[in-house]
Order: C-alpha cells, then structure tokens, then sequence
C-alpha cells in the first residue's frame, strides 16, 4: 500500500516537474522571441516540415472524418425527416470541434514525435551542449523557430481539414444520398457563424504552441529526466511520452477552451 | 619532481590571453556532487596560457564532470573557476557567453549538426556572432577545412563521414573563431593510430601557430605525452598528480603506474568467497563502483 502511495506521488511530482519545464520553456521562447534579432528560414523550414508535409495526411483524414460525419448524421437526421440540417450538422461538427481536434492530433503524430526524436538525439550526442558551447542559445535556435512554426502551420492546417471535410460531408449527403444540394449549401450557412470560425481560429492557435512546445520540451529536457541516461531507448520512451502528453493536453484544452467560449 | 599542489606551477611563459599571472584558467576548492555522491572533491587546478594541458585518468575519476563544469554546463556545487579573468561560477548568461565566443570545445563524438552539412557546421558561429559578407565567411571555412585536410569534403553531411573525418571537422568547427582556449574531450578515442598521430599533430600545430591554451580531457597515454606541457591525473575526483611528462613518468604513486603501464586492478584471489558474499548480499551494488 505504502509502496503504491510511494509510486503515486512520484507520478505526480514528475508531472508537476514536466509541467513546469514546459512553461518554463514557453517563458524562454518567448523571451527570445522579444529579444532577439530573428532569422526567418529556420521558421520557414519549420513551416514547410509541420505544415506542407502535413498536407497530404490532413487532406486524406480530413475527407474521410467528413464523409464520416455526412454519412452518420444522414442515418441520424433521415429517422427524424430533417435531411435538410445536414449541411450545418456537418459544418458546425466540423468547425467548432473535429477540425481543429484531429488537426492537432495528426500533427502531434506526424511532427511532435519527430521534433521530440531530433531534439532529444541531438541532447544525448552532446549537439545541444555544442550550440551552448558556441554562445548560441538552444532554445532560439532549435525550439523557438519550431513553436513559431506550429502558430502559423496549426491554424492553416485546420482551415485546409475544415474545408475538405465540408467538401466529404457534401460528397455523401449530395452526391451519394441525393440531398437537395441548394439545402445543404443553404443549411451550412445559416448555421455557421463568425463565433465558430473565431472559436475553430483559437483552438489551432493554441493547440499549435502546445504540441510544438510539449513535443520540443519533452526533446530538449530529456537529460533531465528517467530516459536521459538511457540512450536510444530513452529516445523512444519520451518520444512516446510527448505523444500521449500532447494528445491529452489538446484534449482537455478543447474542453477547456470550449467552455470558456461558450 | 610533480607537484601535488599546483601554486608553483608559475614557471610558463603566459600568453597573450592569462589572467595576469599567466594563467588561462584558475580552479580552487571545486566539488561537485551528484545527490549523495561526491564526484569532484575539493579540486584545485591552475591551467597555463598558452600550453596544451592534459587532463587524465581512469573512467569514472571525474574528467568530463571537470570539463562540464570548465564550459559552464554544469554548475558546481561550491568553489571557484576563474577564466580569464571572469569568475564562471558567478557570472551573468552575456558573461558566459563572452567567455564561450573566446573558446572552442571538439567534443568526443564531434557532435556535429546532422542536418547541415560540413562547411555549415563550420560558418554556424560565424553567422550567429559576426556580420562577415558571405564571401569572407566562405574563405574563412575553407581555410579552416583545409587546415585538418577536409577540404574536398565541405558538402558531405556528418553521417556520411568517418570517426577520424568527424573529430577533424568538429576541430575545424572550434577553431573558426580563433578561440583563445581550445578544450578536446577524448580526441583520440575510437581513432585508428595513425589517424590519432595525425590529430595530435594538428593540436600541436594549432598551439605553436595560433598559441592557444588547450585542454585535452583523454585516458590515450600515448597521445597525452606526445602533445602535454602539463599532465594533471585525476582519481576518485581528486587531483593524484600534476607535473610534465618527464615528471609523470618518474612519479612512483602506485596508481599513476598502474595507469601508466596498463596494470589491471589486483584480482581477486578466492573467487568462491567472493560469489558467496555477493550471493548473501554482503557486497551492495555500486559499492565499488566507478563515481563518474
């Protein structure tokens, strides 16, 4: 029991450490953000690493999460004869939630995991203590253009998913189902307004800084944690961590953020 | 004779980077330790300009800990290191960072930038810290890369170097701002002979010709009295002994043999004894293990 109690707050001590790093590291890139002179092509190729390579897995999963959503919203909507709604079910489905959602959640995948690989690579071969040595700051020079990116590439990326899955949901419900196409464009329309946009814009800015910052904090301070003296493998396992921790952050933001909003 | 208390070590002509006594770093009273564990015991060193030091001693007798604590990444526990003439342990991050733009570190592994190739490893602090045209900037790296004969390679990437290739691009990459210290950690290691023959020539080459101070943290005898003006051998994160090479060789500590003439530590004689108490947990684990 002791010994369970002991493990408990060790988790949750680790935790608050965790948390607290990050912010910590959020404060520096900030900081450096103000204050320094900045170059603009290590944005640029974090840009073009988070959001064009991206494209392609946003695309693909943002057709099918609206083709998902037509087709289920058709089956719902038919049983009460209100076929009519299904372009706003769609939209607002889409828009308000499962945009900005699953957005973020293939970033954490396709990009968090791999800026977590690199950083914490380049922390166990001794590249981060490199730029340290070099009067370089690590932070401005390999997370802050990262967590810059993920600000600017999170909400574009949303906004390409958002569109395409109208374009799924349209496909089943018109094409496929033969709604009236005048009624679902119309639908769709009326019930979006410039509050849901504003509410899909906010959920990709900040989902954007959290699966940059928690993916690259976990990187960056892995020296400091259980993994740090545990080579490859310590890559894999924080690499995993940065996963998990990004997708539940985002998670719990969009409850959060959808409260607040409401 | 070696000394095993550095003061008197006075008798080297200071360069042109000493903190006024003619020497480039001073140490006093370093310890360090990691949780319970004492790794750095009161530790005082005085390392002269323009000389090539070297730092040695078994694994785990606390060199890279030394050297950590020497470039500003790990903070000591208490005690003191002066470097020219700014207190590291007490200094600002824009103190720290004057003193890193006035040095080079080649570290173990070369700990190159894996996305960027040779010639951009080696212009990164140019870019970051000058405002050099890109014409300069170019000449600068291929002097450089020609100087540990890596020239034709300035547009591979680091993975597609070999160990020795590597060790002479990062050398290349610390000198490009004509540091006045110039650390090595292991330059050696992993390296065929000739290949190391040919590093420590280059070490030797950038004191006599730039007058560098260099610190080489290595366990390579051969290379060590090879390039050393100054030989400090660390055990069990004390200073055993320091002194010339000469100094060295006639130093009758029983552990500097040892390190010297390769002796393995005395075996252990009643091997069923031994398994026995380790079977009853009479020996703990790390009881005798390395501090490092």
């Amino acid at each position: 029991m002791i010994k369970l109690l002991e493990n408990l707050g060790s988790t949750v001590l680790g935790g608050i450490e965790q948390t607290g790093r990050t912010f910590n590291l959020l404060l520096i890139v900030l900081w450096e953000i103000v204050h320094s002179p900045y170059k603009f092509y290590p944005i640029v190729r974090q840009i073009y690493f988070i959001g064009a390579r991206s494209m392609s897995l946003i695309i693909i999963s943002g057709v099918t999460i609206g083709m998902v959503m037509g087709l289920q919203f058709y089956n719902i909507l038919e049983r009460f004869g209100s076929v009519n709604l299904l372009g706003a079910g769609v939209a607002l489905g889409v828009i308000r939630e499962l945009g900005p959602v699953i957005t973020a959640l293939m970033v954490v995948g396709r990009a968090g995991s791999s800026m977590c690989a690199e950083l914490g690579i380049m922390r166990i071969t001794e590249q981060v203590d490199a730029l340290e040595c070099m009067a370089i700051s690590p932070v401005k020079f390999l997370v802050a253009p990262k967590v810059i990116a993920g600000l600017i590439s999170v909400p574009l990326l949303t906004a390409v998913f958002n569109f395409v899955a109208l374009f799924g949901g349209y496909f089943v419900g018109v094409v496929m189902f033969n709604v009236p196409e005048g009624s679902y464009m119309n639908g769709m329309i009326d019930a979006v307004e410039w509050d849901d946009v504003q509410l899909s814009l906010v959920k990709s800015l900040i989902f954007g800084v959290l699966v940059t910052l928690i993916s690259c904090a976990k990187g960056f301070y892995m020296h400091l944690s259980k993994a740090g003296s545990q080579g490859a493998e310590g890559v894999s396992f924080v690499t995993t961590d940065a996963v998990v921790a990004s997708s539940i952050a985002v998670l719990f933001s969009d409850f959060l953020i959808g409260a607040l909003m409401q | 004779m070696a000394d095993t208390n550095d003061s008197n070590n006075s008798n080297n002509s200071p360069g042109n980077h000493s903190s006024g006594n003619g020497n480039a770093i001073e140490i006093r009273d370093l310890v360090v330790d990691y949780g319970p564990r004492r790794i750095l015991n009161n530790l005082n060193l005085d390392i002269p300009a323009g000389k090539i030091n070297v730092i040695m001693g078994r694994s785990g007798a606390g060199k890279s800990t030394l050297l950590r604590c020497i470039l500003g990444l790990k903070k000591p526990t208490s005690g003191s290191i002066r470097m020219l003439g700014t207190e590291l342990t007490t200094a600002t991050p824009h103190e720290v960072n004057s003193l890193r733009k006035q040095m080079g570190v080649a570290f173990q592994g070369g700990a190159l930038f894996s996305s960027m190739t040779v010639g951009e490893n080696i212009q990164l602090a140019l870019r970051e810290h000058t405002n050099l045209d890109e014409s300069t900037i170019r000449i600068m790296t291929r002097i450089k890369l020609d100087m540990v004969n890596m020239l034709p390679f300035e547009n591979l990437m680091p993975s597609e170097l070999s160990g020795g290739m590597t060790k002479r691009a990062a050398l290349a990459r610390a000198t490009i701002m004509d540091p006045k210290l110039l650390f090595f950690d292991e330059p050696s290691s992993g390296l065929d002979p000739i290949t190391a023959a040919e590093l420590d020539e280059l070490i030797l080459l950038l004191k006599q010709g730039m007058n560098m101070t260099i610190v080489v943290v290595t366990h390579e005898l051969e290379s060590a009295f090879k390039i050393a003006d100054k030989i400090s051998i660390m055990h069990g994160g004390e200073f055993l002994v320091m002194g010339g090479p000469d100094d060295i060789r006639a130093c009758q500590d029983p552990i500097v043999q040892s390190l010297l003439h390769r002796t393995p530590r005395e075996s252990r004689v009643d091997t069923d004894a031994h398994l026995r108490a380790l079977v009853n947990g009479e020996i703990e684990p790390g009881a005798s293990g390395n501090i490092e």
